[in-house]
């Protein structure tokens, strides 16, 4: 079973951006998500895993197909939420994929107290069809 | 020069049987299927070109055993068991069969202590002979992800220090059930599959069925072994028809028959006449007893619904799956009016709330019914919960369907 989880940064959870850390903090973070990275690697359980790039980068596209697309810039300001980053990956049950979020969210942030950030976890749509 | 495709076939049948002298010789699984895969490796770049050697058996033997012995000597602590090895080789009494070897390799690698996301790779290479790139592409992940699942896995059965032999007859039907769970979650991957390359993904079917025929060869008087097989079948024979020219799935009732193939059918058929009288009637073949009625009806009309209605009946008695009851109302309904249908579901919330399939089952039922405000909340509730996408475009259409019908 395949799924996306993913790491949400949220404005409001109480948990200061990561430029505010320590260096400490931000190494003992980074050691913490490394080692989930190399565990899912060597279960075989590991399909992709990217952090995206800030806010300020994102861009906005809608088109008619016809007229050239309409862009905006950026994540709006006002925005609580945005996704960070996510891993993708193969597991055997719906319990280890949530096993794997609870390790992600208990990531330690500043004086090594775990971030708590809410973890989305989702299935993504790769099972068989049934015969109808 | 000999056809790619010759060569592949061959390489496949032998596969499991050098690995089977490999294990027998050296006791170490996990290292003799790496030699094994290397050979095999290099027999399919070199046999297309340089044509077959005189023993094709015996030069994977050589060259599986030269890599093993390579390897070993590259690890010096391994030195002592090369030792070990020789010394225990005499003992081996009478040298078994390829035929018993293969089947020895199939129930180690579906053993029970893997679960069936680490024993299908690893029944696919080390029995199937599939590289393991064609086994990433066909599950559709990295290849690296799926190099470190099978090698998981192999170190996985080292540890366990499952012995390499047949099952003992207190195993058998433990070991034999998880064997034929395994090739049968092979089987409809391939079957079943609505993403990725279409190609790819139903060379899973056909090797599923490839393994089957195997196990059946060597165990033919197995009535579930002949089950399964044949049940495999008679569902590989819709395939043409199961699927739309945009990949959309066609219900049972719609497809086109012309397009099943009769061969399969003619072969599934006779395997399960041969095998339903002898013995104890176990769940393959009552499920494929049941493909065997869809078909063998000319029509949908004319489907033998009483008939499927009592062979769902035993299977839900034998098993006490819902989703064998689910069927089963399904059955009950086409015998009975969608009413008996729905009436068979109402205990089946409490086990299958909130599974898609109950909602999707009422909800055809529903549709049968005239009840077209429930049936379309009923699709709806489905199409949002099924992790398939073939399904949930179906279902989506059926609610499109009944709404666009609703008088306004």
């Amino acid at each position: 079973m395949k799924y996306l989880i993913m790491m949400t940064y949220s404005s409001d959870d109480g948990v200061p951006p990561p430029d505010e850390w320590t260096p400490d903090d931000v190494k003992a973070s980074w050691a913490h998500m490394q080692q989930i990275h190399e565990e899912l690697s060597e279960a075989g359980e590991l399909l992709a895993a990217e952090g995206l790039a800030g806010r300020e980068t994102a861009k906005f596209v809608t088109s008619d197909g016809v007229n050239a697309p309409v862009i905006t810039d950026g994540v709006y300001p006002e925005a609580k939420e945005f996704l960070a980053g996510f891993w993708m990956v193969d597991v055997d049950s719906e319990e280890r994929a949530i096993e794997i979020a609870a390790r992600t969210s208990a990531a330690p942030g500043p004086g090594g107290k775990p971030t708590q950030k809410r973890i989305e976890v989702r299935r993504i749509m790769d099972a068989p069809a049934p015969e109808w | 020069m000999t056809a790619r495709t010759d060569v592949e076939d061959l390489l496949r049948e032998l596969a499991p049987q050098v690995l089977g002298v490999l294990v027998r010789r050296c006791g170490d699984f996990d290292d003799a299927e790496d030699a094994v895969q290397e050979a095999l490796l290099a027999a399919a770049t070199r046999w297309p070109d340089e044509g077959l050697p005189g023993n094709p058996r015996g030069w994977l033997v050589t060259v599986a055993s030269r890599r093993l012995t390579d390897t070993w000597r590259a690890d010096q602590a391994r030195r002592n068991r090369e030792d070990l090895t020789a010394a225990r080789e005499p003992a081996t009494p009478a040298q078994p069969s390829y035929r018993d070897d293969s089947l020895a390799l199939l129930f180690l690698c579906c053993h029970p202590v893997l679960t069936p996301g680490s024993a299908i790779p690893l029944t696919l290479r080390a029995v199937g002979g599939l590289t393991t790139a064609e086994i990433a592409a066909a599950f559709l992940v990295p290849e690296s992800t799926m190099a470190k699942r099978i090698s998981r896995a192999k170190k996985h059965i080292k540890a366990s220090g499952i012995p390499f032999r047949m099952p003992s007859p207190d195993q058998w039907t433990e070991r034999l059930r998880s064997v034929l769970h395994v090739l049968y979650l092979i089987f409809n991957e391939g079957y079943a599959a609505s993403t990725g390359p279409r190609v790819a993904r139903s060379e899973l079917s056909n090797e599923a069925i490839r393994l089957t025929r195997t196990l059946h060869a060597g165990l033919p008087d197995d009535p579930e072994v002949a089950g399964l097989l044949a049940l495999m079948l008679l569902t590989d024979a819709r395939r043409p028809a199961r699927t739309g020219p945009d990949g959309e799935l066609v219900p049972l009732a719609e497809q086109d028959r012309t397009s099943w193939d009769q061969d399969l059918i003619a072969e599934g058929s006779a395997l399960l006449s041969a095998v339903l009288p002898r013995r104890a009637v176990g769940e393959y073949q009552l499920q494929a007893a049941i493909a065997a009625i869809h078909d063998e009806a000319p029509t949908a009309e004319q489907t033998d619904w009483p008939q499927i209605l009592a062979l769902y009946t035993l299977l839900e008695r034998m098993t006490g799956n819902p989703m064998v009851t689910l069927n089963r109302a399904i059955a009950a309904a086409m015998v009975h009016g969608p009413a008996t249908g729905l009436a068979a579901l109402a205990g089946l919330d409490t086990h299958l709330g909130g599974h898609h399939r109950l909602d999707a089952v009422r909800a055809h039922l529903l549709e049968m019914d005239g009840e077209t405000e429930a049936a379309i909340t009923h699709y709806r509730l489905a199409a949002g919960r099924t992790t398939s996408l073939a399904e949930r475009d179906y279902l989506t259409a059926r609610a499109a369907r009944l709404g666009a019908r609703r008088p306004l």
